[in-house]
């Protein structure tokens, strides 16, 4: 058996969500988008999903767009919105984010200014791992076309101040849409909250027990948004390409029965996580825990560990039964230096020092006794 | 025995992890791609193609497959060098100083951080242990494929936990080996030149990226004559001839020096690029307790697969080395590391050195 704590890069599914799925990938086959029954069925499917994740996320039906990922929701949301932001072609306002944000944003920034010709504003997070909102005041001008802020970080798990970003943005960027990439706060807040702070909002259905390849962007309506993929006009012409029915049916039941156990679920794994973070500093000199601890969601324990590098340790902790991750992962598989901690002012060095354990649903208070069983021993034999 | 093995995803580390494999058991083999360079490549170790190919020969022969980020180390002890050394008029060895920091230090770190006994690599060299338990550092069995000359700074701590599983065996026999397994390597070409330059852009583009390039111009080496104007001095390299043009003789004109600061490239006949030795610091030796004090006889190799030279070594007071050869041999390009094996047993590696 062995212990996984790598819930923020992804969860098992829940069962109930694999069950959902199974009759759209044989029986009822059909392209929602035809005319005959087959396709109705199929069709009924996805409005009811949609349905469904619109009362869960507090929105309106017709703000709901599905994608093949949150990476391509939050494409769709910053690059969609800058192409929609001028109608007569002129370069959009400055965009502003934080540098602590997931690649999907930062790179999808960076593309609109290569292509675009947007100035793109990166804003410094504190030391407790929150969006600096001194820096951020300053960056926002009247002239910002859109502000992107993530609900919470992926790497520490500490919640952003969505409330004061929103109240600011609307003060001093009066014409700036706001997004959030809050695929990592879905199994823990309360989402009509943040639907209601941002213009553009993204999920992925894989990071709260659904399946991979299904991302969620919720839209105000009234936002102007260009499609990033073209074709058949699907998802209201804003997200081209045949649904993936079977994966929207099984992202709205995993989306529910998130929603209907996160209370449960925030206590047994806030709980659970506070142990495995106080043991960790008890019985291992020189680590601590990264962030405020107060303001970071239940699955989370970052870490940083003098002296030791943070991708050794994870390798040594895979070959003990225990997947854990440290700074983001490359598709290569290789540790890519955290950005993150980087944009705290953190020196290389602490940077590379850094482990992240998350712990979701499914995690066990076994799983918890493994790491800390564990961890004090590998630790010291790096160091020796 | 627990051994990490090197796989770039090129042929010789593939058939390398395969045999280890086979000797040992596929559970005390663990392979790891180290990613090196964090610019676009089109060969080495780098791309995600070369990962992919590792990946899947690990995955086929039943391995846990890692990558190791070492880019920024890469870029500190190689890359950077290699550009400053240019600058400076040098022409450093990229893959030497990869080997020194990146292959034989800090992945052997890591490989003791993680509990490995050993590393293998690649690479067409031989190790052998004497009954003292010594190791010595041998050619590979291929004689044109032989890469004992990018290991010759090895000592005897890295020796130790060194294996060059396909060392015995010719390159022909790594490529049937590859092919009986029905491993995606098996007809790969061999990497070629430098893994972190581009073909497309070549040593120009790069270097011409990184630091201004001056142009100068050509000075007879003995009068002193100005002969005209030369490109990019800084992509210069002592020996060289293409690009210099002929000499009022008709002869083919060599380069003797290059002095960057004052823009000026020095030609001549090619006796005139001869030299009867060449001084060497950041001397390594195989041998722990090398301790050589006296002249000796040797045999330099003074690149990647340069014709083997005769010659006498002198150890100097402060630890360089004065090389004289038998006869005398194309100029050594300062940066450039030689390689020194023994005058009896010319499959031996005795040493290394760079070239002042």
């Amino acid at each position: 058996m062995r212990a996984y704590l790598d819930h923020a890069a992804t969860t098992p599914m829940h069962p109930e969500a694999v069950e959902a799925m199974l009759p759209y990938l044989s029986g009822t086959f059909g392209n929602p988008s035809g005319a005959h029954a087959e396709s109705r069925r199929a069709r009924v499917a996805v409005d009811d999903a949609r349905e469904r994740v619109a009362d869960l996320v507090g929105a309106d039906l017709g703000e709901v767009v599905f994608t093949g990922s949150g990476t391509e929701a939050d494409n769709l949301a910053i690059l969609g919105t800058l192409a929609g932001a001028r109608p007569d072609g002129a370069s959009p306002g400055p965009v502003v984010c934080s540098a602590m944000e997931h690649h999907a944003v930062l790179e999808a920034c960076r593309a609109a200014a290569r292509h675009l010709g947007v100035e793109v504003r990166e804003v410094p997070s504190d030391a407790a791992g929150l969006v600096d909102l001194g820096a951020l005041a300053n960056a926002c001008t009247p002239d910002v076309s859109l502000v992107s802020v993530m609900a919470v970080n992926n790497e520490l798990g500490t919640v952003q101040p969505l409330e004061e970003v929103a109240r600011l943005v609307h003060r001093r960027s009066p014409g700036a849409r706001l997004h959030t990439d809050a695929v990592q706060a879905a199994p823990w807040l309360d989402l009509a909250g943040l639907t209601a702070l941002c213009d553009l909002t993204v999920l992925s259905a894989h990071k709260f027990g659904g399946p991979k390849g299904v991302g969620v962007l919720v839209v105000r309506d009234g936002v102007r948004l260009e499609p990033v993929a073209h074709g058949g006009g699907q998802e209201r012409g804003r997200r081209s390409g045949t649904q993936d029915v079977a994966g929207i049916v099984a992202t709205a039941t995993a989306l529910a029965v998130t929603a209907a156990r996160r209370h449960r679920t925030c206590v047994s794994v806030a709980s659970r996580r506070d142990r495995l973070a106080d043991g960790l500093v008890a019985h291992v000199p020189g680590l601590s825990v990264t962030g405020d601890r107060s303001r970071t969601v239940p699955g989370h324990a970052h870490c940083t560990v003098d002296g030791v590098d943070g991708e050794e340790l994870v390798i040594l902790l895979d070959d003990a039964g225990i997947a854990a991750s440290a700074g983001a992962a490359c598709s290569s598989g290789a540790v890519e230096p955290s950005h993150v901690l980087a944009s705290m002012g953190m020196d290389k060095d602490a940077a590379r020092s850094g482990v992240r354990f998350s712990l979701g649903a499914t995690t066990t208070d076994a799983d918890v006794d493994r790491v800390l069983a564990v961890v004090p021993g590998l630790v010291a034999g790096l160091r020796h | 025995m627990r051994v990490l093995v090197a796989m770039s995803g090129g042929v010789d580390s593939s058939v390398a992890a395969a045999l280890l494999a086979e000797r040992l058991g596929p559970d005390r083999v663990v392979g790891a791609t180290l990613k090196l360079w964090g610019g676009s490549s089109d060969s080495g170790c780098c791309s995600v193609a070369d990962v992919e190919d590792a990946r899947r020969v690990a995955d086929q022969l039943g391995l846990v497959h890692r990558v190791f980020n070492f880019t920024e180390e890469f870029d500190r002890r190689v890359v950077s060098p290699y550009v400053e050394g240019h600058a400076a008029g040098r022409t450093p060895n990229p893959c030497i100083e990869c080997n020194r920091h990146l292959k034989f230090d800090r992945l052997f770190d890591r490989a003791r951080a993680l509990g490995f006994d050993a590393v293998a690599t690649g690479h067409h060299a031989r190790r052998a242990t004497t009954v003292d338990g010594s190791h010595r550092l041998l050619r590979g069995a291929d004689p044109a494929k032989d890469q004992s000359y990018v290991l010759s700074m090895l000592g005897q701590d890295q020796l130790a936990r060194s294996l060059f599983p396909v060392g015995e065996l010719t390159k022909a026999q790594v490529r049937a080996e590859a092919t009986r397994l029905g491993l995606r390597t098996a007809d790969k070409p061999d990497s070629q030149e430098v893994c972190f330059i581009r073909s497309d852009e070549g040593r120009r583009g790069f270097l011409g990226e990184r630091l201004p390039l001056h142009d100068g111009r050509l000075v007879d080496h003995a009068s002193g004559e100005d002969l005209g104007p030369v490109a990019a001095v800084e992509l210069v390299t002592v020996g060289q001839r293409r690009g210099m043009g002929h000499g009022h003789d008709g002869r083919r004109r060599y380069v003797t020096a290059v002095d960057v600061p004052t823009r000026r490239v020095r030609v001549g006949p090619p006796e005139a690029a001869d030299s009867p030795g060449v001084d060497l610091h950041t001397v390594t030796w195989v041998d722990a307790d090398a301790g050589r004090r006296s002249p000796f006889a040797a045999v330099a190799q003074c690149s990647a697969h340069g014709r083997p030279a005769g010659c006498t070594v002198r150890p100097v007071g402060d630890g360089t080395l004065s090389v004289t050869f038998d006869a005398p041999q194309r100029r050594i390009a300062p940066g450039q590391t030689v390689a020194l094996y023994d005058a009896a047993e010319p499959d031996r590696v005795v040493g290394s050195g760079i070239a002042a």
